[in-house]
């Protein structure tokens, strides 16, 4: 790892750099019925557009990379035959400029299921690897657990790393491409001042955390209590809306639909993100449903994030975001719902 | 006569399609024909015979009827029934055709020849309590909305065309709300009936900043109750949940359990009122 440092005013200058890309970062999306600024990821124009100061954005960045909608391929149909168009949908690389560590381990998640053998997903690694990220450091929010889920900082899966230290940042460079790019701003080497300061940072940020999940032993806990009365409870309160789904960094079942068009002369696959806990998510073909009740659902949904992916790749799909928590209108948070299934047991 | 229609070299039929309606602002039809950039694509998927509102000719030779809206006088009952005859395949349209529509509020006032005094005086009108198609006639297939969008309607149409399934979300329109990434209502201070209506509208009034009416009734996995909570929550008052859940019948059902009884109907009269 290279570390630098750099002036904030020289941060103008490096979005000016990265501009003739597509650049993707946390804006003001409007106020809530309280008055409180609500922040999303959009694409930038300006740089005084940019809210770095962003607690944490209503919906992850997920569409930039697992669209909710997304053509596979189209057909041009004529007579018997039929042609079959394919795109990937990259049309210019995307800088994401100031994503936090949730959101980066997020795409590292991903990564291992979408862009790994056997079967990587051509739609996500295509947009993957046309990508230029910038990671920034947060301050956690009442709803954040990340710590506790191991994704309270970013080890790998940015290019750069900015800290605020103040009046300048501390930059952790990853990528030659980063490097190259900071040669044309005016950086220096940090100082033993400036390592002090970043500890300082870090260290007064680590304590701001006021939420955590108790993840011992979990995947055991939760084959053990596979019929705990907690499931029902919350399965009554479940909405089988598909929100928490939609907002999570990580989630990305999908359905594809086959569409004909209305001239006959063409038809279209198209993929759409998808919920484990809408009604019909493990409905077959003969219209039997695995899962038709809600709470076997909500259950599901906790067994494929905290037990199946930890099986599978030893590390949970959740980043602990709280995203989905603050979404959900029944409230239905991951710590409230896995410390009562580790309280109330069976 | 238009050329054959065929799909990658099958020849397919072109079904004879009539268009009809009962009580209602006839916003179903109007969505048919207001879509000039696939209009003529569309109607070459058919053969139109019967469709008061865009042609001259009638005809009781047909495949499918899309019926637009409710039932409230014993000729409609009895018109219902023929075209139910002549039609292969009849085709609830719009909210109204489905659950009753903005018409079935009238029901809610249990005295209906009070009600028809308020609007009509001594006018002579046959007028009765505002039903669906579906409690007079088998429907064969609904199209939700107030109004449809005409996109699903193509879609639908389509697929009837090339033999392909037909199917409706289940799911509530909060997916298509939130796949559009809008801002939830219930965060900016308005009501929403989005986490228990079936989706298929794209989340239509949503993306406007307007909370759903509920139009396509019930999602089928509707957790009304918990949806009480949250209106609750929000300092939204019961009335303000049921005058949504009550506009356009779909949730007719929900509506009665959360009642806890149906309406006693109004009998006596105030001398205030008359």
């Amino acid at each position: 790892m290279i570390f630098a440092t750099f002036s904030k005013k020289e941060l103008p200058r490096l979005f000016d750099l990265l501009a003739p890309n597509t650049v993707v970062g946390p804006v003001q999306k409007g106020l809530d019925r309280a008055g409180r600024p609500l922040y999303d990821f959009d694409v930038i124009y300006r740089f005084q557009d940019l809210r770095l100061d962003y607690p944490t954005t209503i919906h992850s960045a997920k569409r930039h990379f697992l669209p909710h909608r997304e053509s596979l391929c189209t057909f041009t149909l004529q007579g018997n035959d039929w042609e079959k168009q394919v795109d990937y949908n990259v049309y210019k690389p995307v800088v994401f400029f100031g994503l936090h560590a949730c959101d980066i381990n997020a795409l590292n998640k991903l990564d291992k299921v979408l862009s790994s053998p056997p079967y990587p997903n051509p739609y996500y690694t295509a947009k993957r690897r046309n990508m230029f990220i910038i990671g920034q450091g947060c301050q956690p929010q009442p709803q954040c657990f990340c710590r506790s889920m191991g994704t309270d900082t970013a080890l790998h899966g940015f290019d750069l790393f900015l800290t605020d230290l103040g009046d300048r940042y501390f930059a952790e460079i990853l990528s030659a491409t980063a490097y190259q790019f900071l040669q044309k701003i005016i950086t220096r080497p940090p100082t033993a001042k400036d390592h002090d300061r970043y500890k300082e940072v870090v260290t007064e940020r680590n304590q701001q955390f006021q939420t955590t999940v108790d993840t011992t032993d979990l995947t055991k806990l939760l084959d053990l209590e596979f019929e705990s009365a907690a499931w029902q409870q919350w399965g009554d309160k479940c909405l089988s809306c598909g929100t928490c789904a939609n907002v999570c960094p990580t989630c990305y079942c999908y359905g594809v639909e086959e569409t004909v068009d209305l001239d006959l002369r063409g038809a279209a696959k198209t993929k759409y993100l998808y919920s484990c806990n809408l009604i019909d998510f493990a409905e077959v073909a003969g219209g039997h449903n695995f899962r038709p009740q809600t709470a076997t659902r909500l259950k599901y949904r906790y067994y494929h994030k905290h037990r199946g992916f930890v099986e599978a790749y030893e590390e949970s799909l959740c980043v602990g975001c709280g995203r989905c928590g603050e979404a959900c209108l029944a409230g239905i948070t991951v710590p409230d719902v896995l410390a009562s299934v580790r309280a109330l047991g069976g | 006569m238009a050329a054959p229609l065929s799909y990658l070299g099958v020849g397919l039929d072109r079904p004879r399609v009539g268009v009809f309606e009962f009580t209602s602002c006839e916003g179903c039809q109007l969505q048919l024909v207001n879509n000039e950039a696939t209009l003529l694509d569309f109607l070459n998927l058919i053969e139109l015979v019967n469709f008061r509102e865009a042609m001259s000719e009638r005809s009781d030779d047909y495949d499918i009827a899309l019926v637009e809206g409710s039932i409230s006088r014993a000729d409609e009952v009895a018109r219902l029934k023929e075209i139910r005859t002549n039609a292969r395949l009849l085709v609830a349209l719009g909210s109204c055709a489905c659950f009753g529509g903005v018409n079935q509020l009238k029901n809610r006032f249990g005295d209906l020849d009070w009600v028809k005094k308020k609007v009509y005086g001594d006018f002579p009108i046959a007028s009765q309590e505002v039903r669906p198609l579906a409690d007079f006639v088998a429907v064969d297939l609904m199209i939700y909305g107030c109004p449809p969008k005409k996109e699903e309607i193509e879609k639908v149409v389509t697929n009837l065309v090339v033999g392909k399934k037909v199917a409706m979300p289940k799911y509530p329109v909060c997916m298509e709300c939130k796949a559009n990434e809008n801002i939830c209502l219930f965060t900016l201070g308005e009501p929403c009936l989005g986490p228990i209506t079936r989706a298929g509208c794209d989340a239509w009034c949503p993306n406007h900043r307007r909370g759903c009416w509920g139009c396509r009734g019930p999602a089928e996995a509707a957790n009304v109750r918990e949806l009480e909570a949250i209106m609750a929550r929000h300092g939204f008052s019961r009335e303000a949940m049921l005058d949504r859940l009550e506009c356009f019948g779909g949730f007719s059902s929900q509506v009665a359990a959360l009642r806890g009884q149906p309406r006693r109907p109004r009998k006596a009269r105030s001398s205030k009122r008359s």
